[in-house]
């Protein structure tokens, strides 16, 4: 029998160190065959952010720069700028570019900025132990919302595609899923279709990306696939939230 | 080349697109706004980029991308929005990257006034940000010398992959001299430099980080930095002696503080005081040497600022004790007057006259 499925050259040989049951694994994957379907690993630079994350470093075999917390955007939009015809992307998670971050996210989508954002959105800081984080669900307990989030005192969750949707400058914003093997071919699809729309020179494009922190909601891997699927989908609605339509793929 | 009128902060911005200098993102604040206006207008016409970033914050934090990518970049602003700055300076020095950051400082602390200071002298020197780090930082005190630094400030943030500090102040930033202007002796390479990440095509992959989880390979890094830090301070320390061969009161002032003790100087020196002035040009690294070559015949130093106190203390730790420093200094926006300096000369020269 032959193995078709091979690692993706973009990615390095080395081991991820996620948590088991994490989907950052996946992403990873599904981030390095985009980039190897449209053949642009040696054109392409990386953007590390702070956080579970800011490995990808290692793990993604292009060039990478590693950036301070929440300000990805802004460090993709000065490497884009000096080099205009290379892809560039960011992988950030929600305490990164949800929380101290979201001005640089905002603003480089309402500049067009020409680059793409991978947004992995898991309802908490996981890093630094699981507390509340700007997309911590109402009710969830975190080890800084241990009652579960009061939206009276802590506020709602931010959707960031459907925020980002009201301003003129994103090409596509979508919100996809890994939590089961369909959700996650249609998360290749969208991840691909991002980097095509820079690709073509569309302006900014950003997928958020549903995924599973088992160790801080303490859950089994399997349970935090169900969890995912019960709770945050009625929340963050899948979907293509802002898609200029063109025909990039 | 005849001299042409300009303002402080547009001679920054002239010489710096002489230094090659393509990129700029910055963010508006008084006292510095004419040099983002400035290269708003002539960036693009050299084929350069210029972009107003939504905070200080995330213009430092495009500088660094920029620079990361092997751009020749700057960016520029006045103290509360350097504070903001720092952040991205700690990363810049940690990652190696050339840049240049100009500082038109104004008063404070926090929003402070508008007018001109020199109160940011120990975040521009001690590090400011995060961590064990330096800045080059250099200390015009004339719009010619702003030129004239600017140049040199790309040359050495090329030199040492560091990040360079031109701090000025206010009134430096919005006055106007006549300038010479000139492209620079030596042209940097203007290709990309073989650390930059600019896309692995026909090579490894190249990463651009300042993290380090393992505590023997950051202390590595750290000794690293530290020796090019002592190579720096080896190598590039620059001060203007003014008067002080024979002097008995010996002034020590930088920028805008520095043109208005060499007046009190000249009018000690009518009077018959042996006074003289040395003038950091070089704020970090310190002249200390350029100091103790003078003490031989110094009674007395005065350390004249436009702050409450600050490079007093590199001041003290240079002469070590071997004679008294004294401090005279106005804050606020207020700046110190040529005959409250001279009388300050004169109340030393009294107590120590001739030896």
């Amino acid at each position: 029998m032959v193995n078709k499925i091979t690692r993706p050259v973009s990615l390095t040989e080395k081991p991820f160190h996620y948590c088991p049951g994490c989907t950052h694994g996946i992403i990873h994957r599904l981030v390095g065959e985009a980039i190897d379907s449209l053949d642009i690993r040696e054109r392409t630079i990386g953007v590390a952010s702070v956080g579970c994350s800011v490995l990808t470093y290692e793990y993604f075999n292009t060039d990478m720069q590693q950036a301070a917390h929440g300000r990805a955007p802004a460090v993709a939009t000065g490497i884009k700028r000096v080099l205009p015809d290379r892809i560039v992307f960011t992988y950030q998670g929600d305490g990164d570019l949800a929380a101290i971050g979201t001005a640089e996210i905002i603003h480089a989508a309402a500049r067009g900025e020409n680059i793409t954002v991978i947004f992995i959105n898991n309802a908490n800081f996981g890093m630094t132990g699981g507390q509340m984080a700007p997309t911590t669900l109402p009710g969830q307990i975190t080890t800084t919302s241990p009652a579960g989030r009061n939206t009276d005192t802590a506020g709602y969750p931010i959707r960031i595609p459907e925020m980002l949707a009201t301003l003129t400058g994103p090409a596509y914003l979508s919100r996809v899923s890994v939590h089961s093997p369909g959700q996650v071919k249609k998360a290749a699809r969208s991840i691909e279709k991002a980097f095509a729309y820079q690709l073509a020179g569309k302006g900014f494009s950003l997928v958020e990306v549903l995924s599973t922190c088992p160790t801080n909601w303490k859950l089994k891997p399997e349970k935090a696939l169900d969890w995912l699927k019960q709770n945050m989908l009625p929340y963050y609605p899948l979907g293509e939230f802002m898609d200029i339509g063109e025909e990039v793929l | 080349m005849t001299a042409k009128l300009m303002k402080g902060n547009t001679a920054l911005g002239e010489a710096a697109i002489q230094a090659g200098c393509r990129y700029f993102f910055g963010y508006p604040i008084t006292p510095q706004t004419e040099l983002p206006e400035y290269l708003a207008k002539r960036l693009p016409e050299t084929g350069g980029v210029f972009l107003q970033a939504e905070s200080e914050i995330a213009a430092i934090n495009m500088v660094y991308g920029a620079a990361a990518a092997g751009g020749r970049v700057m960016t520029s602003s006045s103290s509360p929005g350097i504070s903001l700055k720092q952040e991205g300076i700690s990363y810049i020095a940690a990652a190696e990257l050339p840049c240049v950051i100009a500082n038109v400082m104004r008063c404070g602390p926090g929003l402070g006034g508008i007018q001109p200071a020199q109160s940011d002298y120990f975040q521009a020197t001690k590090g400011g940000g995060h961590g064990d780090y330096r800045l080059i930082v250099l200390a015009p005190d004339s719009v010619q010398e702003i030129y004239d630094l600017t140049l040199t400030a790309f040359q050495l943030a090329h030199d040492y992959r560091n990040p360079v500090m031109l701090l000025g102040d206010g009134l430096l930033g919005q006055m106007m001299e006549p300038v010479r202007t000139y492209q620079p002796t030596e042209t940097m390479p203007t290709d990309s430099p073989a650390w930059a990440t600019t896309g692995c095509e026909g090579r490894k992959k190249r990463i651009v980080n300042t993290l380090y989880l393992d505590p023997p390979k950051l202390e590595e890094h750290n000794c690293r930095l530290q020796e090019k830090y002592a190579t720096i301070n080896d190598r590039e320390q620059r001060a203007e002696a003014y008067r002080a061969e024979d002097a008995s009161v010996i002034l020590v002032a930088f920028g805008m503080a520095a043109r208005i003790a060499k007046e009190a100087v000249d009018m000690a020196r009518s009077k018959g005081i042996k006074a003289g002035l040395i003038r950091p040009i070089t704020l970090w690294p310190f002249p200390q040497r350029i100091l103790q070559q003078h003490l031989d015949t110094a009674k007395a130093l005065l350390t004249v600022e436009m702050n409450t106190g600050q490079m007093l203390e590199d001041v003290k730790l240079s002469v070590n004790g071997e004679v008294p420093v004294h401090f005279y200094g106005r804050s606020g926006g207020m700046l110190p007057s040529s005959q409250a300096i001279l009388e300050k000369i004169v109340q030393l020269w009294e107590v120590q006259p001739n030896g």
